[in-house]
């Protein structure tokens, strides 16, 4: 398709800003001396270009995209009309307060609700993604052990099975990150951890269920370990949907949580979102969260700031009108949806690992929740068929493919995450799909290896594409 | 898989050259390439940093993930391969000859294996 600098006519022009309203002011800033090289187009091409783009994408409302660890779920119209009110639209962060007292409900009614699903007593909603909010909360559990001027706490213990985030946040964090083995259940080696610990433990970092789709039985002592030493438990909210309103990380013994919004509670997700991953943390950690806190006062609303806090991660209230989104979904499930939810997505997961189990093997099948993972290890062997393979092979059908390669500890991975929203007869139908590629495999194993071919983009070159990436228009020389 | 009787290897995947008693070649095994997959970045060491038998000294990333590469031996890093930073591709290519760095003033060393001790326990991983 044409770049939006090739589609540039000069003189093209559309009118898409309103008349300015405020008095024209005089600029004293010295002007470029030259002008940047805007694209120039007129409405309708600018209409097509984007168009065109949404044609080359795949999300969830084109099909089926059971990415593994992401909870690609379909996201209800009425999450985006709430979040276009013009009440919310037209905001501006530093208004008076006594104007945003609607906002301000949002805020604090939001972490209300999120705090009784978490188990956690406050939250800040500020951190923009998961990742930012694992950051945000091994912050938080660094200025807990600092206050108490327990400063010998250097390392943070991070399962091998952990998303890639959690070892890098806490490095960000300025940690040293252990890796801590998993037993042959996919679950945490407790003699490992025991092994682990120490009064150089600062904390762990966990997400149940892991990453494999397994729910760590041994959760309980797990937390115990690490608060016998000293540590801090954080946990990892990325696999929440499988358990949301069933329960909940503070009765599993975590000290903080971050969400992923735009996984679990439906809002905008991929391509930059915006996403919003919201700290929450116990009591004793509270006085250390991001200002500003949004509170109840009376019958109104205020901000408050805590003089321990470790000050802001992000401008003023993060991405407010995603936690408008969340709200919106949070109350139209309401008390029963949320756990409902939560067992039809663990349903879809197993529904489709069963129709799938005698053509793939799978990592582990007992005890599976919202996710499983698929490893084509032996059929690399056998057909030189992998992971890569069939998951090029789906694009062909219209299916986002599952994740990739990950968790490390499988390999030739394929991790698939159907999501609730999935109906049984999309579900069939993939199944139907992958044991149709499977049969393709054994029977025209070359035609696997060139597929996909009804994409716009084949196979790009994944080495070049890291190492030499082209992200910029070079402009044609006059 | 390919594993040349003349050199030494440990566990986590890497080969061992040594050209005297305390000086030595290092990189990472066949195996480990073919694990791996195509590699895409090399982090290295900086000659005079110092390496402890077991620890990590670097990372590689492919276009699978990031893995680190573990130290087989104690001692000190005299030279590094500055081939690979900009043709990672050469440890998949020839993962023997292309060696990351060369340790000088070895002290102590990992358990290391012989050719047919490293296929055997590279055997037992794969299950």
């Amino acid at each position: 398709m044409k770049l939006i600098f090739e589609r540039s006519r000069p003189g093209a022009r559309c009118e898409l800003l309103p008349p300015c309203d405020v008095p024209a002011a005089e600029w004293t800033i010295p002007l470029r001396a030259t002008p940047p090289r805007l694209p120039e187009l007129s409405e309708i091409d600018l209409s097509r270009h984007y168009t065109a783009l949404a044609k080359e994408a795949h999300g969830v409302n084109d099909g089926f995209y059971p990415l593994g660890s992401c909870t690609m779920k379909y996201n209800p119209r009425i999450n985006e009309e709430m979040a276009a009110l013009p009440g919310f639209t037209g905001l501006h962060p530093l208004q008076p307060i006594e104007t945003v007292q609607g906002a301000l409900e949002v805020l604090s009614t939001a972490e209300e609700l999120f705090c009784e699903i978490t188990g956690m007593d406050a939250m800040s909603f500020q951190p923009a993604a998961g990742a930012h909010g694992e950051f945000t909360g091994l912050l938080l559990m660094k200025a807990y052990h600092d206050s108490r001027q327990d400063t010998a706490r250097t390392k943070i213990l991070v399962p091998d099975a952990a998303h890639g985030t959690n070892p890098a946040s806490a490095a960000m964090a300025g940690y040293t990150v252990v890796s801590i083995p998993s037993n042959e259940k996919g679950c945490v080696n407790l003699d490992a951890l025991r092994a682990a610990v120490g009064p150089d433990t600062a904390g762990l970092m966990l997400t149940n269920p892991n990453t494999v789709g397994l729910f760590d039985e041994n959760i309980l002592e797990i937390t115990q370990i690490i608060h016998d030493a000293g540590g801090l438990c954080y946990y990892d909210g990325a696999n929440l949907n499988a358990v949301m309103g069933i329960v909940r990380p503070g009765d599993m013994g975590f000290d903080v949580v971050h969400l992923n919004l735009h996984k679990t509670f439906s809002t905008p997700h991929g391509c930059g979102g915006p996403g919003a991953g919201p700290v929450g943390c116990r009591e004793f950690l509270a006085p250390f969260l991001p200002v500003d806190q949004a509170v109840r006062q009376g019958d109104g609303f205020t901000l408050e700031q805590s003089m321990a806090s470790i000050g802001r991660v992000k401008a003023f209230y993060g991405n407010f009108l995603v936690v408008v989104r969340a709200l919106t979904y949070l109350l139209t499930l309401g008390r029963e949806g949320i756990p409902e939810a939560a067992k039809n997505a663990v349903l879809n997961a197993n529904y489709l690992m069963h129709l799938l189990k005698d053509r793939y093997q799978m990592a582990f099948t007992e005890g599976v929740m919202h996710e499983f993972v698929i490893t084509l290890e032996e059929e690399k062997k056998q057909s030189g068929i992998s992971a890569m393979d069939v998951a090029k092979a789906m694009l062909d059908y219209g299916i986002h493919p599952p994740t990739m390669y990950f968790p490390l500890i499988v390999h030739e991975a394929l991790m698939v995450e159907p999501t609730e929203t999935e109906s049984r007869e999309t579900l069939e139908e993939a199944a139907q799909i992958l044991h149709e590629i499977i049969d393709r495999a054994h029977n025209e194993p070359e035609a696997l290896h060139q597929s996909p071919k009804r994409t716009c983009i084949g196979r790009p070159d994944e080495v070049a594409a890291a190492r030499q990436p082209r992200l910029r228009y070079l402009f044609p020389l006059n | 898989m390919n594993t040349p009787n003349d050199l030494k290897y440990a566990k986590s995947h890497e080969w061992v050259r040594f050209l005297d008693d305390t000086t030595a070649l290092i990189g990472i095994t066949d195996f480990a390439q073919n694990a791996l997959g195509d590699l895409v970045f090399i982090n290295l060491p900086e000659v005079g940093d110092q390496v402890v038998s077991g620890e990590v000294f670097t990372d590689v990333e492919s276009v699978k993930a990031v893995s680190d590469i573990y130290s087989p031996v104690t001692g000190e890093i005299a030279e590094i391969n500055e081939e690979l930073l900009d043709q990672p591709a050469l440890i998949n290519e020839d993962p023997y000859a292309a060696w990351m760095v060369r340790v000088t003033n070895i002290t102590d060393t990992e358990e290391l294996l012989d050719a047919s001790a490293y296929e055997a326990a590279c055997a037992e991983e794969e299950g």
